[in-house]
């Protein structure tokens, strides 16, 4: 038995040594995290003392439970040669161990009821965010300021497969950040396109359930700015590990100037509508386009997963050029396939339908123009 | 007619023998714990390290997906109940279960049900992806064809369960021994029928949401989709109203079997037996009102979340009875800590410890960040593994001597009991920690900040699954051979099964025996 027990610990010892090795070596790299953000809002904050206060208290009620069963356990065995008592019975004791619980748990359940009550004012707003969770990505549209934009994950594919290093915020960076400003309170008010997501940020302490056909509201008020990262919390499909969120807190001023530079951009683009591209301008920002926003179901070779997302070698992409493009802008009604049309630019649904046609083998030799998408969706 | 067994497989295939059918459940049970452990190995792997290296994200949502429902309704649920079969009668001083027939089919739809689940993990699409919880649409307009397999499936465990069911509350209620009133009951017969009631009341309410999706997929109803005028979270209430029921499904008959091994350990009658009981019926009835607390973040309107907070905080206060009535059976005991006694202690410190997280779990505004995270993963695997599984392994040791008449290997158990209780505990309890940090749960792939804890969890999580080929080993060579158990097996231990010959006779009681209780 003594050998056993020598066994095991040098084998502990072992294992002890190798967590410690990898544990330096991961403070070079970043931070080792263990417990609950405390957070930027008020929300959060009160989250954070909740929580910890709920630790406490298990560790309390612990100690008490743990102790008694140790000490019995180390007190009364038979090989220390005691007998054992008899009891098994006390109305007494039952009574008290319902009690004092009890009484704990209305202690416990006082300022959590208060902190809910606060988290569900959404009264009083000064900035209305509507949040909309895609499979996957996430469209955020400022209320009001007619700024509505997609939200992607910028990690490239190569750090994803291993063959570039990953950077200090894989997986969690985006292309299109949103931006708020600070010390004003914000209401999330969250919906879906497909699927249900869940748009969770944790400095905001704000994680509400992305439902397709119904809204959820929510709130934070900003104290600090910085760029706070969050995720998905929902199964949503394949990507659910891949759809990030990033929020950059910033000051009033540069909030508004971010929203004027939106405007503009948008502005610009429904001018590109009316520009005539030539074929390799459209194939070259097609391939850009679809590795984005399609490549994901249909594959970057274009074959799809057989069951589950059609190839594209066949059917519509060969076929006329009218339906390729209904299919991309109204999606298809019962299946995955998403309409594009509220995503995607026209110039980019031209680019994206035209490489589609000519990529991989595929050799219609036809083109799409902005102009044709815009005609589609005004069911010209 | 002789009275033993019939020769060859139609042995099997046409028993109606309780203990011929509880050897099958037990069996069946074992090898879908190891298939289903092998999908959560897969898992652990591909998390070991940031990147992606193993296994697709789609075929890493058919692992979750597939890991959950074999556990819950594979491993664990046939697990109780060929405990049920072998020791109900047993315990109770009945001849056999009190439809015998039903026993049969119930257990032999079971490995088709089984099979169909595991064959869509080779059709086209791929098996279910969509999370052991299936919420729509993701399970409906968005899943895979396989998904209609998935439906069969699951209606034909639900059938076997109410089958089951029925059949242990009939010959609880009919075929005790003269004597054995109602609070003379061995626990592990009062949780059973506690148990089975709450089957016949879900297992009816999880083949109604199936149903429901079967229509939405294939015959245009719109059940759970919001453009047809349903609603998806509709399918949430629905699923909990069974899913919560469920995981007390998992749990009581646990409660059973631990009541059974710590007081014969301890050498001392189990402390307030009465409780135990009432405590049992009020976790019985208190997980029909607390399901919404899977959903604080779904939108619920503030009085129902105030409601579910409450009502799921309450439940703390009968399991805290059924731990202090443990802890003060052991107290003043005369203890010894052969395998299934140290199964049954870890049982109850970190069935606590899972109790302590689902308590944190309860308070709604911190389940706001809880939820769907590691923590979460954490919470439920410290109550299903140190609970469910700790308490079977720890009944397979207490009652295999008397199941096949030799003793097992106690070193062996003991490295067993050692090996997955490290294990278990290098695996789950980094997951409070990454759960914390802010990991949500079914991502195959995470930022570094994450990959301490992950690559922790998955070295724990290969040396619990090692633990169990050795569990099997020690099971196997005790079938096969050992030293003869006599038939008291343990030092005085209290119940009926003890007064039969290990190894227990093809028939037993066959004329009901005289009970005497000790309390």
């Amino acid at each position: 038995m003594l050998k056993t027990a020598r066994g095991l610990s040098a084998w502990l010892l072992g294992f002890a040594v190798l967590l410690a090795s990898h544990w330096t070596l991961a403070e070079e790299t970043a931070q080792l995290k263990f417990n609950m953000t405390r957070g930027v809002t008020p929300v959060s904050q009160d989250i954070h003392g909740l929580h910890m206060l709920m630790f406490w208290w298990c560790v309390g009620i612990g100690v008490v439970v743990f102790g008694v069963m140790f000490v019995s356990m180390f007190l009364h065995r038979k090989s220390r040669g005691v007998k054992p008592a008899n009891f098994h019975e006390s109305t007494w004791l039952e009574l008290t161990w319902t009690a004092i619980p009890f009484a704990i748990l209305i202690l416990m359940g006082i300022p959590a009821s208060k902190s809910l009550i606060e988290l569900y004012d959404t009264s009083e707003s000064e900035v209305d965010v509507l949040i909309t969770g895609y499979q996957w990505r996430w469209k955020y549209e400022i209320l009001g300021e007619d700024v509505s934009f997609f939200s992607n994950l910028s990690t490239p594919r190569d750090e994803i497969d291993g063959f570039a290093e990953k950077n200090p915020n894989y997986l969690l960076e985006v292309d299109e950040p949103l931006v708020l400003p600070v010390g004003k309170k914000v209401r999330f008010i969250v919906t879906a396109n497909d699927v249900i997501h869940n748009w969770w940020v944790p400095d905001f302490g704000v994680k509400r359930d992305a439902i397709p056909g119904f809204t959820n509201e929510s709130w934070a008020i900003i104290e600090e700015p910085g760029v706070y990262r969050g995720q998905c919390a929902e199964l949503c499909g394949k990507d659910h590990g891949f759809m990030p969120i990033v929020v950059e807190a910033k000051t009033q001023e540069e909030y508004r100037a971010w929203l004027d530079e939106k405007k503009a951009a948008a502005a610009a683009l429904a001018e590109l509508t009316e520009k005539t591209f030539t074929f390799d301008e459209l194939y070259a920002k097609g391939e850009e386009v679809y590795n984005r926003s399609c490549a994901a179901c249909h594959q970057a070779n274009g074959e799809g997963v057989p069951g589950a997302f059609p190839s594209l070698k066949q059917g519509i992409t060969v076929g006329p050029i009218k339906e390729h493009i209904d299919v991309v802008v109204n999606g298809v009604n019962g299946t995955a396939m998403q309409a594009f049309g509220e995503q995607l630019s026209e110039v980019d649904i031209a680019a994206v339908v035209t490489y589609e046609r000519n990529a991989w083998g595929n050799n219609m030799g036809d083109l799409a123009q902005p102009l044709d998408i815009y005609n589609h969706k005004q069911g010209k | 007619m002789a009275h033993g067994p019939a020769k060859g497989i139609t042995r099997w295939l046409y028993t109606t023998n309780h203990k011929d059918i509880g050897s099958m459940y037990l069996w069946f049970s074992f090898a879908m714990f190891f298939l289903g452990g092998i999908f959560a190995l897969v898992i652990r792997a591909e998390l070991f390290q940031p990147g992606l290296q193993i296994v697709d994200p789609n075929f890493f949502n058919q692992m979750t997906t597939m890991h959950g429902l074999v556990m819950v309704f594979g491993a664990v649920m046939p697990a109780f109940v060929g405990l049920a079969n072998w020791m109900i009668p047993m315990q109770i001083g009945a001849p056999d279960m009190a439809l015998p027939r039903m026993n049969n089919w119930s257990f032999w739809i079971l490995p088709f049900a089984f099979a169909m689940l595991s064959s869509t993990l080779f059709m086209e699409g791929g098996a279910p992806n969509f999370g052991w919880t299936f919420y729509a649409p993701l399970s409906t307009t968005y899943a895979p064809p396989s998904v209609t397999f998935f439906i069969f499936a699951v209606h034909i465990m639900g059938a076997s369960s109410i089958m089951g069911a029925i059949n242990i509350i009939a010959t609880i209620v009919n075929m005790r021994a003269p004597g054995m009133t109602y609070m003379k009951m061995p626990l592990f017969v009062w949780t059973w029928l506690i148990t089975a009631f709450l089957l016949i009341a879900v297992m009816p309410v999880l083949a109604g949401v199936v149903t429901m999706m079967l229509m939405d997929i294939h015959f245009g109803t719109s059940f759970f989709d919001a453009a047809g005028g349903g609603d998806p979270v509709l399918f949430q209430h629905i699923f909990w109203f069974f899913g919560h029921p469920e995981v007390y499904i998992m749990i009581l008959p646990a409660f059973g079997i631990v009541s059974a091994i710590i007081p014969t350990f301890a050498r001392k009658p189990l402390f307030g037996y009465s409780s135990m009981v009432y405590a049992t019926a009020a976790i019985a009835f208190l997980s029909f009102v607390v399901w919404a607390h899977h959903m604080f973040t779904v939108g619920l309107p503030i009085a129902g979340e105030l409601f579910f907070m409450w009502a799921t905080m309450l439940i703390a206060v009968p399991t805290g009875v059924k731990v202090f009535n443990w802890v003060a059976t052991m107290f003043k005991g005369a203890m010894t800590f052969e395998t299934p006694m140290l199964f049954s202690i870890a049982f109850v410190i970190l069935f606590t410890i899972g109790g302590f997280s689902g308590l944190m779990l309860a308070i709604a505004p911190a389940d706001f960040q809880y939820h769907d995270t590691y923590f979460v993963v954490a919470h439920f695997h410290y109550v299903l593994v140190p609970g469910a599984i700790f308490s079977i392994t720890a009944g397979v040791y207490y009652w295999l001597p008397k199941w096949c008449g030799n003793m097992y290997n106690e070193t062996m158990g003991k490295v067993h009991f050692w090996l997955a209780f490290i294990g278990l505990n290098v695996t789950f309890f980094p997951m409070h920690f990454s759960g914390l940090a802010g990991m949500p749960r079914r991502i195959p792939d995470y930022n570094m900040m994450f990959a301490d804890w992950n690559m922790i969890s998955s070295v724990g999580a290969f040396l619990f699954g090692a633990a169990q080929v050795m569990f099997l080993y020690n099971v196997i060579a005790t079938i096969v051979g050992g030293k003869k158990a006599t038939a008291e097996v343990w030092e005085n231990p209290e119940g009926l099964e003890w007064t039969v010959p290990s190894p227990a006779p093809y028939h037993t009681f066959s004329e009901p025996p005289e009970f005497k209780s000790s309390h």
